[in-house]
């Protein structure tokens, strides 16, 4: 195993704790509060469906990415990681809007429990997803040039953080969004 | 015993080193060596603060009725004795022992990621610099070193101690040095998987370096439950978010499951490398290969597991139910059965071995004995009646104090007098160190014993006087002198490092006949650590060198980079 492989998986299981914490403590106030059954009002499930979606696909496009970085394809590996980076983007442009339709209804992260956790959750999963875009925009930009020395092993780093940006998506959104289909 | 390792210009003084020359050799530095040697300064010079705020509450707690201190400044010392204690000297310290010393027992040239090793050196420090700079700011963390929420969360604060943003750097304070320390936890778990000398086989890795690895696991998977934590209270103080408060619905305990969380676990990386110096140095100075090597592995092992799973004997007298206590109280007995193993193989190294009484071992010695009496009070605290009448008095402070400093820090010592001349080619004064060692044995049950009777008798902790109850006003005195004869054996031992430094005697490659390969090559070490790194055929690489006639054409040539990962 490549040591930065390595880093990246343990990095990864110390996030995954963090993020178990704050899904824990949304679990626990759902669970528990009054204004839980609100929820429903304010999650638009199909839009951000579509967005999970996007999300979901850019973990393909990053195996492509990947896989033609590794044998040496430089350019359809740039397209398949230039297709991830707008996947990404387009997901946080879904979380930016679904934020501000539901800021206009005053659900901020001061009202109650469910604005307090589903703020926390999802905004720390969205900054995630923005560190990762940063490092996919450093790799395509790397990529670029065509004297660029070629690390395999940070493509491979930056594809473990941005499955596990997903992995992540795919227990948020069963327990935050789901959830409230009773 | 190995000369030929000495690098060239390499005089056997970290003065005459050449690589340690100039302010800009550290401020640059990427080499672990150094970087250790900047965490030992660091911590050093907070432990000393750190001894400081505690000479201050046991100046305050001499006598009954003293009103020398207010009551808020007492809660600032207490507080920020804990936080620097436990986040700011204790881990850093043994930190830079497993920074130090990792690379130099496994036969490598550096850490895995020597520039990520130098940022988590400076995330420290700055995250340290800045929890302080909450005193200039109107006053710092108030509440314990825990910072229960809501007490540090709500208003509250702000309306007691005037402005409150100590709470605020304490936080940001204690995320930057924590993000060091997962970094930390990164770079020795990948070291010790992919960079071992060629023939350095998982059971045959010095046992320092196994607890160590251990412990990186628990920084691992501990620091984030802490840090999510900090980020909810964060944003409780900042967006008015309402986690842990309880008018909105907010649960303050989920605060304390949090906590203790990374709490507990907490508690067994201040003290995992400790076991692991002291598993260094009884077999040296016993003479005798360490007892049950394997089985100091599984219970480290195990201790790891387990430590994840206790957090709740903090919380015994929260009202939760009491199902949830007897598992905890039962997993808390638990855990004492993997650390006993270790205190009985410790006594069986030393049983028939030929024991020299240096001062690192006599450290040992004391570590063993106190550590035991903290131990069994800690398994008297998962009986939950007992926690019930002594939780929050003086009998706690008493129980982790007996672990932490009778414990820890005794190993820590033994770990300087033990690898000081590895560090500086110079060995520190056996005459200053028992000096040193009978001040500090004196001076810390005389200071921490008494403190068990206190909590018996119903003093509580983290208050800043008492009034004049049958008993108190004598063990309080005896427990503050003892302070100070304490806190003058500590003294002790800064004056021997500083003299020591420049005057000690020089100390060659092995003073103590180690076997372990960082006595392999010159102290201090070359800046790539070996010449040649001899082979790995046991737990004692040097031994069999030894008794190979001192044949050095056996050892092959240095090849950090062909790991065995």
């Amino acid at each position: 195993m490549s040591r930065i492989r390595m880093a990246m998986l343990l990095f990864v299981a110390s996030e995954a704790v963090f993020f178990i914490m704050l899904i824990i403590a949304y679990v626990v106030y759902h669970a528990t509060s009054p204004s839980a059954a609100d929820a429903s009002r304010y999650l638009d499930i199909q839009r951000t469906g579509v967005f999970t979606a996007c999300l979901f696909s850019s973990s393909l496009t990053m195996w492509r990415a990947g896989i033609n970085f590794r044998t040496g394809r430089r350019r359809a590996a740039l397209v398949w990681l230039l297709a991830t980076i707008a996947l990404g983007t387009a997901f946080l442009a879904g979380q930016g809007t679904e934020y501000a339709s539901m800021i206009r209804e005053n659900v901020i992260i001061s009202r109650d429990l469910f604005g307090t956790t589903f703020f926390t959750l999802t905004g720390f999963h969205g900054l995630h997803v923005f560190i990762g875009l940063i490092m996919l925009g450093t790799l395509f930009g790397t990529g670029l040039r065509r004297d660029a020395v070629s690390r395999p092993e940070a493509v491979e780093g930056i594809t473990i953080y941005w499955h596990f940006v997903d992995a992540v998506w795919a227990v948020i959104f069963p327990v935050v969004y789901l959830w409230v289909l009773r | 015993m190995n000369n030929e390792s000495r690098a060239p210009g390499n005089a056997g003084s970290i003065f005459e080193a050449g690589e340690y020359k100039g302010l800009l050799s550290w401020l640059s530095s990427v080499d672990h060596k150094q970087i250790g040697i900047m965490y030992f300064v660091t911590s050093l010079f907070f432990f000393l603060v750190g001894v400081s705020l505690a000479m201050v509450m046991r100046t305050q707690l001499i006598k009954p009725d003293h009103h020398w201190l207010s009551p808020e400044t007492y809660n600032q010392v207490f507080s920020m004795h804990g936080t620097t204690m436990v986040f700011l000297a204790i881990m850093p310290m043994l930190i830079a022992f497993m920074v130090y010393f990792t690379p130099l027992m496994i036969g490598a040239r550096d850490v895995a990621f020597p520039r990520m090793n130098a940022l988590s050196y400076w995330l420290y420090l700055m995250g340290g610099l800045l929890l302080y700079f909450g005193f200039f700011t109107g006053g710092n963390l108030a509440e314990g070193w825990s910072a229960y929420a809501p007490l540090t969360s709500s208003n509250y604060t702000k309306s007691l101690y005037l402005t409150g943003t100590g709470v605020d750097y304490w936080i940001i304070g204690i995320l930057l040095s924590g993000a060091g320390t997962i970094m930390t936890a990164i770079n020795i778990l990948v070291t010790v998987a992919g960079l071992r000398a060629p023939s350095m086989k998982l059971t045959r890795i010095p046992l320092f370096v196994w607890m160590s690895s251990v412990n990186a696991v628990l920084m691992l998977l501990a620091l984030p439950a802490l840090n999510a934590a900090l980020v909810m209270l964060y944003l409780d103080r900042h967006l008015n978010a309402l986690f842990f408060n309880t008018a909105g619905g907010g649960k303050p305990l989920l605060w304390e499951h949090y906590f203790w969380f990374f709490g507990h676990p907490e508690v067994y990386i201040l003290i995992l490398p400790g076991f692991g110096i002291v598993s260094e140095v009884i077999p040296v100075f016993s003479r005798k290969p360490i007892f049950g090597y394997a089985f100091m592995a599984i219970a480290t092992v195990a201790i790891g597991f387990l430590s994840m799973g206790v957090w709740a004997h903090h919380m015994l007298a929260t009202g939760m139910n009491f199902t949830v206590y007897y598992v905890f109280a039962l997993a808390t007995m638990l855990i004492a059965i993997p650390t006993g193993v270790k205190i009985f193989n410790w006594i069986a190294t030393m049983w028939g071995g030929s024991i020299s009484f240096d001062t690192a071992m006599l450290f040992c010695i004391a570590f063993i004995i106190q550590f035991t009496v903290g131990g069994l009070s800690g398994v008297a605290f998962a009986t939950v009646p007992i926690d019930w009448a002594l939780t929050h008095s003086h009998f706690v402070v008493a129980h982790f104090h007996y672990t932490l400093l009778g414990g820890t820090v005794f190993t820590l010592m033994a770990g300087f007098y033990y690898w000081f001349p590895k560090i500086t080619g110079r060995m520190l004064s056996e005459k200053l160190g028992k000096i040193q060692f009978w001040l500090m044995v004196t001076g810390f049950n005389g200071a921490f014993f008494p403190l068990f009777f206190e909590g018996l008798e119903g003093m509580p902790r983290r208050v800043y006087t008492y009034p004049n109850l049958p008993y108190l006003a004598g063990l309080n005195l005896l427990a503050s002198l003892s302070a100070y004869v304490l806190a003058l054996g500590i003294l002790v031992f800064f004056v021997n490092l500083i003299v020591s430094l420049r005057k000690g005697k020089p100390a060659g490659d092995n003073p103590w006949g180690g076997w372990t390969l960082e006595w392999a090559t010159s102290s201090p070490p070359p800046p790539h650590n070996f010449d040649r790194i001899p082979p790995v055929r046991s737990i004692r690489p040097l031994l069999d060198l030894e008794k190979a006639g001192r044949s050095t054409d056996a050892a092959v040539e240095a090849s950090p980079e062909e790991g065995n990962g």
